[in-house]
């Protein structure tokens, strides 16, 4: 347990405390931009980061991963906080993180194997583009001083690393607020700032229940909001921890992350912060920078509390400009470049998946939809495909009255027509055999589609034998379990 | 439960758990095995602190550090083979018969998990790698090891020194009795005096399990001289140690939870640390 503690915790104590600075400094715009996006003080974002980046380095079940308050959840939570205001956020954020904990409890965090490549794809680019669209609201109806800043801005994050020598070692989107800062005050520019845009924390945050009515009514004014946050904060923290599971070439408990979640969301409602999940920029970020353990996010959490506690009156002067070029940063990052190239190169169906997620996440502004379309169309797309692999061949005997049918493949709803269509009823035949030992049925529409074919050739008074029909149909058993049957594997592949 | 497993890395100490490795294999007629563990989180990690993500940032630092990983993968994976290849050749010197190696990426504690249930004994270096000869310093995995393994384990020190005689250090728990019902059944120490030692206020009860433990021995055809001494555990089995040369020390591990032995300490652990004979810890 020891060993454990010291593996997860300080197997790398500078390179997590470093990459925890780096991670907490991007972490104070996106929280404030977060907050702003679901319409509430920026101290709500700020405390939720602090409170969700701590507690998941105890809880989380993927190391180095960073979570925190997300745009993709501030994203459902607006006409929540619009129509009922902030103290019901609070609530839908507890309910959230229960139905989360029920989620990890319930090992649904095995779900993601049936999201697929380019759902995840689909769902790291549409997640980008609502970062970015986020910002707009910022870029319209503003002089050109705010395109000017936030031009410089990018400038300074992308150019700054190559300078030589510092350029590694201090984070350019602190730069890039530091010098916009700076110019603001110095030139005093009458643009909107971080002050403009709602109150910061001044103090260490403060445990505070929601003030609700604990009634039937609020739950379900709340409920939804709080399924589609447990939803779309899972899905996003699952697939995070994947894309860091490779990054670092280790494993994660992702039920123990979907638990973990949840702690964190109950913690962070607990005192006033939102919802929030696991980010995929900021864990690129960490992971870039070095860090690795659970001390990484931890370092984060503290620091970013840190920072907006003593800094507050600073904080306050940094224009909003500077922040939309970090967020456009983070959205950049976060896209999936590669994607775009590999459409020439991907089939098209998965494409279709790819696109039709990004769409309908963007139409809707719930990564939920997209990436239940998603899974939906990937899924049609599959038993498409497997449909064809289906063969049926047949031979007529010698004296022209008895005609053999040999089916090969798969048989189930979506190749049960092309199963039908495959025999000729019009032939006036003797007797006909149909021999399924080749062959899969795989659901009651195959099953059905063999009763037609029967039916259809007795009734133009053809004598039909089948064969193999128990083998091939014992496939439709739901819990089919070649591991407890040795000789399981071989009968479902050769029977 | 045939095979003698022996734990080598780069550190000095790899030398001395061949030859020990080699003498336990021939004593035992067991089959060696060396194993070398590729541990990738001992590696430093590399960082970028410029805190910025780009266009496809995610692919390019995944290639990054999958490169990175491989380089120094292939080094370790290539040194390792080389270590393995020594320690072969050294065994084989001493008599041994196609002593066999293993090569394994991943966690040591893992890795010794999946062979427990080939292992006879383990042969572990008191110091690793990363211990940088300090002499009270003990290996940072040491302990752990020796708490998930559910077999005899020899802890080596720097140097080799054949087996003479052994002591065992006897209190009539049920740990250390049945160390001696293992001790007699196991030809590793056939043919050395054994001295079986008890410190501690002497009762009734203990000079019987003393007697019972003398009798064991003996009927399995050691030489034993048992001895029942006052005083602190630690310094007393050592100045017995000292005044009959004795350079094998026999103990039962970790008798007690790890509630009390965070309370009280623990002996093995202090063992460990202050002893510079080989220690062969009876689980």
């Amino acid at each position: 347990m020891l060993q454990t503690l010291k593996q997860t915790w300080f197997s790398n104590v500078r390179g997590d405390v470093l990459a925890g600075i780096v991670v907490a400094l991007a972490l104070i715009p996106e929280a404030i931009a977060f907050s702003i996006i679901a319409g509430v003080d920026p101290k709500v974002g700020l405390y939720a980061s602090f409170c969700i980046a701590v507690v998941i380095a105890f809880v989380g079940g993927r190391p180095g991963m960073i979570s925190a308050a997300t745009g993709a959840m501030a994203l459902l939570m607006v006409t929540l906080v619009k129509n009922h205001g902030l103290e019901y956020l609070l609530a839908a954020t507890l309910l959230c993180g229960v139905l989360q904990i029920g989620a990890g409890y319930l090992k649904l965090g095995s779900l993601m194997r049936f999201v697929s490549r380019s759902v995840v794809t689909g769902f790291v680019n549409a997640l980008a583009i609502l970062i970015f669209m986020a910002q707009l609201p910022e870029l319209t109806n503003v002089t050109w001083h705010v395109y000017a800043m936030t031009a410089a801005g990018l400038g300074i994050i992308y150019l700054f690393p190559y300078v030589p020598r510092i350029g590694k070692l201090i984070p350019s989107p602190l730069v890039c607020i530091i010098v916009l800062t700076a110019v603001a005050m110095s030139v005093g520019l009458d643009i909107r700032t971080v002050g403009d845009m709602g109150e910061l924390p001044d103090t260490l945050p403060i445990f505070l229940w929601p003030d609700v009515p604990l009634t039937f009514e609020t739950l379900a004014i709340i409920f939804p909001y709080s399924a589609a946050l447990a939803v779309v904060g899972l899905l996003e923290s699952m697939m995070t921890a994947t894309i860091v599971d490779d990054l670092t070439d280790t494993s994660s408990d992702k039920n123990r992350e979907c638990k973990g979640q949840g702690v964190a969301n109950i913690a962070s409602g607990l005192i006033g912060g939102m919802a929030g999940c696991a980010m995929i920029g900021q864990s690129i970020i960490n992971v870039k920078s070095g860090g690795r353990s659970r001390l990484s996010s931890l370092a984060a959490g503290v620091f970013l509390l840190l920072m907006v506690v003593f800094l507050g009156d600073w904080l306050k002067q940094i224009p909003m400009a500077a922040l939309v070029a970090v967020m456009i940063m983070v959205s950049i990052g976060t896209f999936s470049w590669d994607s775009l190239r590999n459409l020439k190169k991907h089939p098209l169906s998965t494409n279709i998946v790819m696109v039709v997620t990004v769409v309908v996440v963007v139409a809707t502004h719930n990564l939920a939809f997209g990436v239940l379309a998603g899974v939906l169309l990937a899924a049609m797309f599959f038993a498409n495909k497997v449909g064809h692999y289906m063969h049926i061949s047949s031979s007529l005997d010698e004296a022209g009255e008895h005609r053999s049918y040999d089916v090969t493949g798969q048989v189930f709803f979506s190749s049960a027509d092309k199963f039908v269509a495959a025999f000729d009823f019009k032939e006036a035949l003797g007797k006909v055999t149909i021999d399924l030992n080749r062959a899969h049925f795989w659901d009651i529409t195959a099953v059905a589609a063999l009763d037609k074919v029967v039916i259809k050739f007795r009734r133009e008074g053809t004598e039909v034998e089948v064969l193999g029909l128990n083998e091939a149909s014992a496939t439709i058993v739901d819990r089919f379990g070649v591991h407890d049957k040795p000789d399981a594997i071989d009968q479902l592949m050769g029977h | 439960m045939t095979h003698v497993i022996a734990c080598i890395d780069g550190s000095t100490s790899a030398p001395a758990v061949c030859d020990y490795a080699a003498w336990a294999s021939l004593s035992l007629e067991a089959p060696l095995t060396f194993l070398h563990v590729l541990d990738q989180r001992q590696y430093p990690v590399a960082a970028d602190l410029s805190g910025n993500i780009g266009l496809g940032s995610r692919e390019h630092l995944l290639d990054e550090l999958a490169s990175l990983d491989e380089q120094r993968g292939k080094l370790a994976l290539e040194q390792g083979r080389i270590m393995l290849a020594a320690a072969k050749d050294r065994a084989m010197s001493e008599g041994v018969r196609a002593p066999e190696s293993k090569q394994r990426h991943g966690d040591l504690l893992e890795s010794l998990q999946e062979l427990q249930s080939e292992t006879r004994l383990l042969v572990i270096g008191r110091q690793g790698e990363s211990s940088g000869g300090l002499s009270q310093h003990v290996g940072s995995q040491l302990e752990s090891v020796i708490r998930i393994m559910h077999r005899p384990i020899l802890v080596t020190p720097a140097n080799f020194q054949k087996p003479q005689s052994a002591m065992l250090a006897f209190d009539g728990s049920a740990t250390t009795r049945k160390g001696v019902e293992m001790l007699a059944t196991s030809p590793l120490l056939k043919g050395l005096p054994i001295h079986l030692v008890m410190v501690g206020p002497v009762s009734d009860e203990a000079s019987a399990q003393l007697d019972w433990a003398q009798k064991v021995l003996i009927n399995a055809g050691f030489t034993v001289r048992a001895e029942t001494r006052s005083g602190e555990i630690e310094p007393t089995l050592h100045t017995y140690q000292k005044e009959h040369g004795i350079d094998l020390l026999v103990m039962g591990a970790y008798g007690h939870s790890r509630i009390r032995q965070f309370l009280v300490g623990s002996t093995t652990t202090s063992m460990l640390r202050t002893t510079t004979s080989p220690l062969l810890l009876l689980r």
